[in-house]
């Protein structure tokens, strides 16, 4: 777990810090460097594509923009999700039942059929309709999770004496309940994140997210997977970096499920 | 288990009919038109066109005659490939589709339950953790990056499979395609079936039949592994939903000729008819698989029948 977290911090600072230590951007063409495997030239020490386009700056810049939607997409899930599950559970009786019925449908349908959907129609290349799409759909869970210890926090005792001292509902639901779910809802956001990124990566591999000649994790993977045969490090580079960063995602996330969270326990 | 199946059958309906609804005005909401988006046409051509299906008409009449139409099983023409219509496009993708979401599903309940069972029974062994690992990555790792990892490694390294595209009846195409879907899909059914061995193998029953001087592999086949499988088989449910938007993954990245790719491709080109097609079936198919899991489930667990639903 804690070499998850190490690793996860490697990342984002590669992330940050990469593409500024590198001489090239992500669209400079090298025509004297095309198709270049890795360890062969100085200058592009992860060796380059078709385009004699670096590779080492263009994985570190699409796990840039990879993270910043992936951490984005989540904030937006989570503001939905603990808005919509305080709600449900503190009001309870038919609204409660109104709103879960709500997240129940939307739990039949499947998910990614829904991104694809609403990316495909609304947000090509556009990146802030991509961030509501994937982020508009990842709530569902947190909001029953919220819910349900909404619910279960609400006959508390030291609720009643909040409320007995006077605090409205909204100011109890903020000094009381919330810093109470801040356990489960750090735990479902880490876990959160590699999803979010992952769909992020595969709209981008349709072709439906990020525009050439920008570059995510998932974008570097298609072409990579198109070209395996002649250059199989266009491939390995950007999946084995993805693969990285969602295991450490993952595994920091079912770490600080058993410290964090007592539902669990 | 007549009143729940009739019951839950009856609960279907309205979820699709709003389904429906709502993708057909999402759809028409979006920017642009099927006669519209890079087609260098006519002015003329174009009004033509949009009168004779009927896209000059008010929203709401379009809905009427599309809801009118679909009763009469017409799910209408394709706007974007001349001659086409939408049912024929579906009925001759569904079958690779099909093949490929029903092999990947035996693929994992077929690994699945035996290796989470073996998992339970030897704990802590080096299958056990293995397994662990194993469930680990699969679980981590989408099916676009596992996909084409695994078609360089069994189709351009070791040369075994081939790496992409479809031949009818050469099985040996659907074999990495299959297997990239049903992995994290073994790796859920194992774990789910290795917690609920374990937790039934401690229940005071299998100790009393064993206390009767039952055998060890009667015990296990007769009293353990029937209760333990109960959990494996609500998960069906969730199992169809991640098949279904699976198979659309996966056809892209092996290249398969079944429905999925006119989910992307009709949303791009506003072929409305086309993607109300496709929400259509695969909206259906993951309610109906859902309602069989459930169905399945009630049957073998009669407890769940008297749930309020």
């Amino acid at each position: 777990m804690v070499l998850a977290a190490a690793l996860i911090a490697v990342l984002a600072l590669l992330a940050l810090i990469g593409p500024a230590t590198s001489p090239y951007s992500y669209s400079t063409l090298d025509w004297a460097h095309l198709s270049i495997p890795p360890g062969l030239t100085a200058e592009h020490w992860l060796g380059t594509d078709a385009l004699g386009r670096d590779l080492y700056v263009r994985t570190v810049y699409g796990l840039r923009l990879s993270l910043i939607i992936g951490v984005l997409a989540t904030a937006v899930s989570v503001l939905i999700g603990v808005a919509w599950g305080m709600l449900a559970g503190w009001v309870g009786g038919r609204l409660d039942a109104w709103m879960m019925r709500v997240v129940d449908v939307l739990y039949a349908l499947p998910y990614l059929f829904i991104v694809l959907i609403l990316a495909a129609l609304f947000g090509r290349g556009n990146l802030v309709v991509l961030l509501l799409a994937i982020g508009a759909v990842g709530w569902l869970t947190l909001a029953r999770v919220v819910r349900a210890q909404t619910l279960s926090l609400k006959r508390r005792e030291f609720i009643e004496a909040a409320r007995a001292a006077g605090l409205s509902g909204p100011q109890v639901l903020w000094r009381h309940v919330l810093p109470n779910l801040a356990g489960s809802i750090a735990v479902y956001a880490t876990l959160m994140v590699p999803q979010m990124i992952v769909y992020e990566s595969f709209l981008s591999f349709l072709g439906l997210g990020v525009e050439p000649p920008q570059a995510s994790l998932g974008s570097l993977i298609n072409a990579g997977a198109r070209q395996m045969l002649t250059a199989p490090w266009l491939l390995l580079v950007p999946a084995s970096v993805l693969i990285v960063l969602l295991l450490s995602f993952n595994i920091l996330g079912d770490g600080l499920r058993d410290v964090l969270d007592a539902t669990r326990r | 288990m007549l009143g729940y199946a009739l019951r839950r059958i009856a609960g279907i309906v309205p979820v699709l009919l709003i389904l429906l609804t709502v993708s057909f005005f999402v759809i028409r909401l979006a920017p642009g038109g099927p006669f519209a988006a890079g087609r260098a046409l006519p002015a003329r051509t174009r009004a033509q066109l949009e009168r004779l299906y009927g896209l000059n008409r008010p929203l709401l009449v379009q809905y009427a005659h599309y809801l009118r139409a679909l009763a009469h099983g017409n799910l209408g023409p394709s706007y974007s490939m001349r001659d086409e219509t939408v049912a024929g496009l579906i009925a001759s993708g569904l079958p690779v589709s099909a093949a490929l979401g029903l092999a990947a599903l035996a693929l994992a309940v077929l690994t699945g339950v035996p290796l989470g069972a073996r998992a339970a029974l030897r704990r802590d062994g080096p299958l056990d953790r293995s397994l662990a690992a194993f469930a680990a990555l699969t679980l981590a790792l989408p099916s676009f990056v596992t996909g084409p990892l695994l078609a360089l490694v069994f189709g351009l390294w070791l040369r075994w499979l081939p790496v992409a595209g479809w031949q009818p009846d050469t099985p040996r195409d659907l074999i990495l395609p299959a297997v990239t879907l049903a992995l994290p899909l073994s790796a859920s059914i194992a774990r789910l079936m290795r917690a609920s061995l374990l937790e039934v193998l401690g229940a005071s029953y299998i100790r009393a039949a064993r206390a009767r001087g039952l055998g060890r592999a009667r015990v296990l086949w007769r009293h353990a592994l029937p209760p333990a499988l109960v959990p494996v088989v609500s998960y069906l449910g969730p199992a169809a939903t991640y098949l279904v938007t699976g198979s659309l993954v996966v056809e892209t990245v092996f290249e398969l000729p079944g429905t999925g790719r006119y989910l992307v491709q009709g949303a791009l080109d506003r072929d409305y008819t086309l993607v109300m097609g496709m929400v259509l079936v695969y909206g259906t198919l993951t309610l109906l698989a859902n309602l069989a899991a459930d169905l399945l489930h009630a049957w073998l667990d009669p407890r769940v029948r008297h749930e309020p639903l």
